[in-house]
C-alpha cells in the first residue's frame, strides 16, 4: 500500500509532501499517546493521530515513520507542517474517526505489525 | 580522542514546540555520518524521550553527545527538582506528569524505561532539589 492509496482509502486530504504519495507503507499504528508510539512501536510506517502539535511530527521522524494521518478532521498548523516539510513526511487529514479510520485501513490489507 | 565529535544543547523549558529540537539535529549529523539506521534510531529514541523529559519535569537543562568510533554517548544534565524514588521513576507506567502534559502526548510513564530499552547502558543520578543527570551509551561496534 502507497501513501497515495491511504488517503485515497480515508478520502484524506493531502496537506504536504505530494512528492512522496508513492512511498510503500507495511504496517500502521493509531495512537493518540505519542510515549506509547515511543514505547511500543516498532517499524510501524504510518502513525494515524487524533493529536495534534508539532510533537506528533517529532516522534514520527525519530521512529523513521512514512506518514501522518490525523482523524477526526484534525488540522495541522504552518509550523508542524513546515517541520514536516523539512521531513519529508507526508501529512494527511481525514474526516473518518480512529476506530473507522484503522478498520478501513486494516480491512484493505494493512496490518499491525511487529510489537516492539 | 581526536576522533570524538562532542555536541552541546540547550534544551529550553519555555516552548514546547521546540522540544525535540536537539535530538532532531542529532539524528541529522548521525545520518550523515552514515551510521547504520538501528543504532540512530536507538539514539533518535533515547534522547528525544530525555529531552522531553527535562521540557516536562526539570525546566530544561543542558544536552552532551560526544560520538566516538566506537559509541555515542549521551548526557543529560538538569538543575530541576530531582528524582525522590529513582526505582519507581523507572517502572513501566509510574508519572508524576501533570494532566496538561498528557493532553499534550506525554506522561504514560514510558520515559525513562524507554531510555534504558533503548540504550546499551544507562546511568542515572539525582539529588532531590539539585537535579539529574542521566547518562546513556550506545555502542557502535
Amino acid at each position: 500500500m502507497t501513501v497515495k492509496d491511504i488517503a485515497t482509502l480515508l478520502d484524506a486530504k493531502i496537506i504536504c509532501c505530494e512528492d512522496s504519495l508513492g512511498r510503500e507503507l507495511h504496517a500502521a499504528c493509531g495512537a493518540d499517546m505519542m510515549s506509547d508510539v515511543l514505547a511500543f512501536v516498532k517499524d510501524q510506517s504510518v502513525l494515524l493521530t487524533g493529536l495534534c502539535n508539532p510533537q506528533v511530527i517529532r516522534t514520527a521522524e525519530m521512529m523513521d515513520m512514512v506518514c501522518i494521518v490525523f482523524v477526526r478532521g484534525k488540522l495541522p498548523d504552518e509550523n508542524m507542517i513546515e517541520l514536516a516539510i523539512e521531513r519529508n513526511i507526508p501529512l494527511l487529514s481525514t474526516k473518518h474517526r480512529m476506530f473507522t479510520a484503522c478498520g478501513l485501513l486494516y480491512s484493505n490489507g494493512l496490518h499491525g505489525g511487529a510489537t516492539n | 580522542m581526536s576522533n570524538t565529535i562532542t555536541l552541546k544543547y540547550t534544551v529550553s523549558s519555555d516552548d514546547f514546540t521546540r522540544a525535540g529540537e536537539a535530538s532532531s539535529t542529532v539524528k541529522s549529523k548521525l545520518k550523515q555520518m552514515n551510521l547504520p539506521p538501528e543504532i540512530i534510531r536507538k539514539v533518535a529514541i533515547a534522547m528525544y524521550e530525555g529531552e522531553i523529559n527535562m521540557f516536562i519535569h526539570a525546566n530544561g537543562g543542558e544536552i552532551t553527545v560526544e560520538i566516538s568510533p566506537t559509541e555515542i554517548v549521551i548526557v543529560l544534565e538538569d538543575k530541576g527538582p530531582g528524582i525522590e524514588n529513582i526505582t519507581q521513576a523507572m517502572t513501566a507506567g509510574f508519572s508524576t506528569a501533570p494532566d496538561n502534559i498528557r493532553s499534550l502526548g506525554f506522561g504514560a510513564g514510558m520515559g525513562l524505561p524507554n531510555m534504558k530499552k533503548y540504550s546499551d547502558e544507562m546511568s542515572l543520578s539525582s539529588n532531590v532539589g539539585v537535579g539529574t543527570t542521566v547518562t546513556m551509551k550506545v555502542f557502535i561496534k
